[in-house]
């Protein structure tokens, strides 16, 4: 029983009502938000570090012991996740304040964001897997104000087409949800798991956990990505930033918990297919990645490589490879958002976002040049940067479980992505400069700061990786070995 | 009895892809509502239907429903609520700004 628990859902929960009524305040609401996620991630560290001396914390609400109540469980994993969630969301609302605009401002963008970060921090947390259904709906709906709000005609458009699959995604999971608890009665996942071991995994279970496969991929884009571009591409900038950082992972963390604590009986059959399936991601994202000549185009292509990438992790299942992917989900949080955010101010820029309309940035916004040349490095996997340890990690493992076939698209994939990302840069970047000085759109201050904190924190994770090592080393443990988890999730003296 | 509702959810599903499939925007959105009731059915009879047994149970009740997949579904219920009547106000919006709710005719984008 920990109370700090439930701080990183209700934080930004009440942030969101609040703002709701703040909404002619605009000022009020900027330092608000920025209080009240600067509170979250402060909650987050101090929750992380106390997993490491306590080990894994449970919150029973309402004093209902598991499994008869809902439940809120915080292991490495999860928590290492709410944190990046945090700062990343602080540094893009830093973003937001001078570039949404204040039509945005005045319409509760602020409220949606923080009810957006409560979904996801809530679907990070959550130990019962309805209640993972229900965090995923405030997430989502949070995700369909957002992509909506400004109501030009792409963006309603695209909308639609989201929502649908989304609707569809949560009948799926509503469907597994019934199914499961026809067949084992129980939906608190450390109790799942625990019956599921009892009664063996036998092939109607198998059928149901495919049934979550399919919900988790369409929701993290893997295989089923083909709403992902679309849409991806139609909000602003700053909103496509926190979906390409956020959303697909949350449906990938959902994959990495059912898989490991729950349905891991036959890796033959499911994780074979998350293989299968990660590999025709990635090589469908690497054709989509050249393929376009439109800037959000490519870059929401990427997104969906590194969806195929992360989950190789899980394919080859070692504890290796679980720790790789752990490094890389981390990074591309972060990477993503800078990614996105470059993406968006160069349109902000230039008025467009066809590649050959572009041209000698880097002498116009030489620092914004050298931010896209670090990310470009940063996701094709170059030392120092966050990327590098991710992908030397899930390569160790591919290699151990003698995986080759799938670690060397994994590779090939990367070399995809550095060269999607170098068409632009040499496209955009170098070349003859087109905008003269006279009327280039000077680039704010505001946006230019976040870009630059994101590109420090990339820097800062390569090199520091040291640091982050005993929580990856810890989440990846407690993964590999779902007794641990079922242990503080089921004992009931604590 | 809990064949005959599985059948009438299988009835309910098959209606909603049906509708699902179509054109107009309208029908779409009625497909996603058939669909959450009728997985919400599922839910229920998940739950085993029993007559004439209440949820609540003294320490020695001889019979009872099972009361979880009821709040479930209530859940559930609320949720495809809101997401029906914000699909709904989405579709207004469309139709207001491109003058159709004909899903071909909202495909493509000259400017992109």
């Amino acid at each position: 029983m920990n109370n700090i628990l439930v701080m990183p859902m209700i934080i930004p929960l009440l942030t969101g009502i609040l703002l709701v009524f703040l909404r002619p305040y605009v000022l009020v609401q900027r330092v608000f938000s920025l209080v009240s996620i600067a509170a979250t991630v402060a909650v987050s560290v101090t929750i992380l570090n106390l997993i490491q001396s306590d080990g894994i914390l449970r919150l029973d609400f309402g004093g209902w012991l598991p499994p008869y109540g809902i439940s809120f469980v915080a292991d490495s994993f999860s928590m290492l996740l709410v944190l990046t969630t945090a700062i990343v969301t602080g540094i893009l609302l830093i973003y937001a304040f001078s570039s949404i605009g204040r039509a945005h401002e005045n319409m509760f963008f602020y409220p949606f964001v923080f009810f957006l970060i409560a979904g996801v921090n809530g679907s990070f947390l959550t130990g019962d897997l309805f209640n993972l259904f229900v965090c995923f709906e405030v997430m989502l709906l949070s995700s369909y104000v957002l992509i909506t709000l400004g109501g030009r005609k792409v963006q309603l458009v695209e909308s639609i087409k989201y929502i649908a699959i989304n609707v569809l995604s949560s009948w799926f999971f509503l469907v597994g949800i019934a199914y499961l608890y026809g067949t084992v009665g129980t939906l608190n996942m450390a109790h799942l798991s625990v019956r599921i071991a009892e009664v063996g995994q036998g092939s109607l279970l198998t059928v149901i956990s495919i049934i979550f496969l399919i919900v988790f991929s369409l929701k993290s884009g893997l295989l089923l990505y083909f709403w992902l571009p679309g849409s991806y591409s139609a909000p602003p900038t700053v909103v496509a930033a926190l979906f390409g950082a956020l959303l697909t992972k949350v449906g990938i963390y959902a994959m990495f918990r059912v898989f490991t604590l729950i349905f891991y009986h036959e890796p033959g059959v499911t994780h074979l297919m998350i293989g299968i399936m990660a590999a025709i991601t990635m090589i469908g994202g690497s054709i989509g990645a050249i393929a376009y000549n439109d800037i959000r185009k490519i870059v929401s292509y990427n997104v969906v490589i590194a969806v195929g990438f992360i989950l190789v992790g899980l394919a080859v299942s070692t504890e290796v490879a679980i720790q790789g992917s752990i490094y890389y989900l981390i990074h591309d949080m972060i990477i993503k958002a800078l990614l996105f955010l470059i993406a968006g101010t160069m349109i902000y820029l230039t008025g467009t976002a066809r590649i050959q309309n572009m041209s000698g940035l880097i002498r116009n916004y030489p620092l914004l040049g050298w931010l896209f040349f670090i990310t470009m490095l940063s996701l094709a996997g170059i030392p120092p940067l966050s990327g590098f340890i991710g992908k030397v990690y899930v390569g160790q493992g591919a290699i151990e479980a003698g995986a080759f076939v799938l670690l060397a698209i994994a590779f090939l994939s990367s070399i995809f992505v550095l060269y999607s990302l170098l068409r632009i840069f040499l496209n955009c970047f170098w070349g003859e400069t087109i905008i003269n000085e006279d009327d280039d759109v000077p680039l704010k201050k505001g946006m230019l700061i976040p870009m630059v904190l994101f590109g420090i924190l990339t820097i800062a994770l390569g090199v520091g990786a040291e640091g982050l090592a005993p929580y990856v080393t810890d989440a990846a443990h407690t993964l590999m070995n779902p007794k641990i988890y079922i242990d503080a999730v089921l004992n009931s003296d604590s | 009895m809990e064949t005959l509702i599985t059948i009438l959810v299988g009835v309910l599903v098959t209606v909603a892809v049906y509708l699902l499939l179509s054109k107009s925007l309208v029908r779409v959105i009625l497909g996603t509502a058939i669909l959450s009731h009728a997985v919400h059915l599922l839910l229920m009879t998940m739950g085993r239907l029993k007559k004439g047994a209440v949820p609540l149970l003294g320490e020695n009740a001889e019979s009872y429903t099972d009361a979880l997949p009821q709040a479930l579904i209530l859940t559930a219920i609320v949720i495809s609520f809101a997401v029906t009547s914000f699909l709904l106000v989405l579709a207004y919006r469309t139709y207001k700004e491109t003058g159709s709710d004909n899903l071909d005719a909202l495909r493509g984008f000259k400017d992109e």
